[in-house]
């Protein structure tokens, strides 16, 4: 028998269908459970169930007790195949099909019809009716599978050229999803690396960031895209459950890193590749976003231990820096690798352990672990409540160079680096 | 990419989903008779703050029905990490679980 919030209703009824438990029984109390008193909760219990209107531990109660027999286990029918074509339709129809079925990002797509995707795998290697890979929304939920072609589709819709189709492909095997259904919010960000860079057109330079460059905007919307067409779906209050939602969801923050101009390796070098391969990263978070000009020489350190404490302690800090800042954290630290900027971030990140062991997030996902022995962190909860410990761990904490030297802005993205593909194996 | 020039030309396009996974069916822990005398365990996947809504829970019990034993458990680590010792044990040594709150 479980118990959830009733804001998950949908999630808890299609999570329970995919994994083959149509049957099992739970009951709702109010949303939010977090931060409620004591009285409050017990209030929850003695009240009703706010879909039903049944009281809750009466429904807990039936359904410890109530026989099974009545449940269709075995009886569960499923679609199990996705149709290759959609319904031949008139262009206007197809465009409100794609719209009202969801699958788009509510922008006006290109319609991916047997012309265009068929120029789209003409620039892989890779059969179009090959497993590019598997993708879900999060770790409760059955991944779904899909072919190289469903890719193309998706990256003809996102208005890609097909020269980029590598990079989508890469992206698309990751396994790590653009759309996580997560409650905070997520959004992906893009590294690419290496020669694909040039071949393609990418800006890592001026604007890089922002919606002035084909490859970098449209590689990012068809991240978005197949993300949600191949896992099955990302529905608000179903499939999606981001409270406020995210901006940087819409071409999940893509962009080069500016290799060229960055005093430092560059990042897929820093994770095993070698700099004339191509390779893409991925980071998956994105929530937070603090920024500031240049390292000042006096109070620099104490200006980016500021920028650091207003992240959120489950976040780790990935350092986006201009080229320009880049060469004055050298000029000021004495950084003349990231591995050194990281370690003195590593070691300026602190806080008060009463105030990071009371952070929700560090609650939910750390806590228990330090509980059951999990190094670091269990060493962190032996600290006293005003003694500082590192806010985040070393190997989470990155850094990254993109801009047009402009000026020598930069910010801290709070995002967890989750891995890097290949481009060239999708060529 | 050509441009669309389809007018009221009925064209086929490609559908964008991917394929789901199979579905095997689960069947249920057979259900108690009744709670009488029984152990429930309630089961704290401890997110946002779950484990004081569990203990309101266990008072429910003890205030309406006083025969039944409850037993307040924490998963072994965060929710998002299977946890069959904690499953085992529950079955070993308990007649059923509650487990929330969930999202």
């Amino acid at each position: 028998m479980a118990l959830h919030t009733h804001v998950f209703k949908n999630v808890v009824t299609s999570v329970t269908q995919m994994h083959g438990m149509p049957q099992a029984r739970y009951a709702f109390v109010p949303q939010p459970v977090m931060g409620k008193t004591a009285e409050q909760l017990r209030a929850y219990v003695d009240g009703k169930d706010p879909l039903s209107g049944r009281p809750v531990m009466q429904e807990v109660i039936e359904g410890l007790t109530r026989p099974a027999e009545g449940d269709r286990v075995g009886e569960i029918e499923f679609q199990r195949s996705t149709p290759r074509l959609a319904d031949a339709d008139t262009e206007d129809n197809l465009h409100r099909l794609f719209l009202e079925n969801n699958w788009t990002d509510k922008l006006p797509i290109v319609l991916p019809t047997e012309e265009r995707v068929a120029e789209m795998l003409a620039h892989t290697s890779h059969k179009p009716e090959e497993v590019a890979g598997h993708l879900r929304s999060n770790q409760f939920r059955q991944p779904w599978k899909f072919t190289v072609e469903k890719v193309a589709v998706n990256a003809v819709m996102a208005g890609a050229r097909p020269e980029y189709f590598p990079v989508i492909l890469a992206l698309a095997s990751s396994g790590v999803s653009a759309r996580g259904s997560t409650t905070s919010s997520m959004a992906a960000m893009v590294v690419v690396n290496g020669p694909i860079r040039q071949e393609i057109g990418m800006n890592a330079g001026t604007g890089a960031m922002a919606p002035y460059n084909h490859a970098n905007a449209t590689i990012g919307r068809a991240y978005g895209l197949l993300s949600q067409n191949l896992q099955g779906g990302s529905l608000p209050g179903d499939s999606y459950m981001g409270s406020q939602g995210n901006n940087y969801a819409y071409n999940s923050m893509t962009f080069a890193e500016n290799e060229e101009a960055s005093p430092w390796e560059p990042f897929h070098v820093q994770h095993g590749f070698k700099a004339t391969d191509s390779a893409v990263s991925i980071f998956t978070g994105c929530r937070s976003t603090a920024f500031t000009l240049g390292v000042r020489e006096k109070y620099w350190r104490e200006h980016v231990r500021n920028m650091l404490r207003g992240m959120d302690a489950h976040s780790a800090p990935t350092f986006v820096l201009d080229p320009i800042a880049a060469r004055q954290f050298i000029d000021r630290g004495r950084f003349d690798t990231k591995e050194k900027l990281i370690q003195w971030v590593y070691e300026n990140a602190l806080m008060p352990a009463g105030e990071y062991w009371d952070y929700q997030l560090i609650q939910n996902y750390v806590y228990p672990r330090a509980t059951f022995g999990e190094e670091p962190y269990a060493s962190k909860l032996r600290a006293a409540p005003d003694e500082l410990i590192p806010m985040f761990k070393r190997d989470e904490i990155h850094a990254v160079v993109v801009g047009g030297e402009t000026n020598g802005y930069w910010r801290i993205i709070g995002c967890n680096y989750q891995k890097t593909v290949s481009v060239d194996a999708w060529r | 990419m050509p441009n669309e020039a389809y007018g009221s030309q009925k064209i086929p396009a490609l559908n964008p989903v991917g394929f789901p996974p199979k579905i095997t069916p689960k069947p249920m822990a057979p259900r108690l008779d009744s709670l009488d005398g029984k152990t429930l365990y309630l089961v704290d996947p401890r997110f946002d703050d779950s484990g004081l809504f569990l203990r309101q829970v266990q008072g429910w019990f003890a205030d309406h029905m006083p025969s039944v034993t409850t037993k307040l458990v924490e998963m072994s680590s965060v929710y998002t990490k299977d946890d069959p010792k904690t499953w085992e044990m529950i079955k070993a040594n308990g007649d059923g679980a509650i487990i929330g709150v969930g999202h």
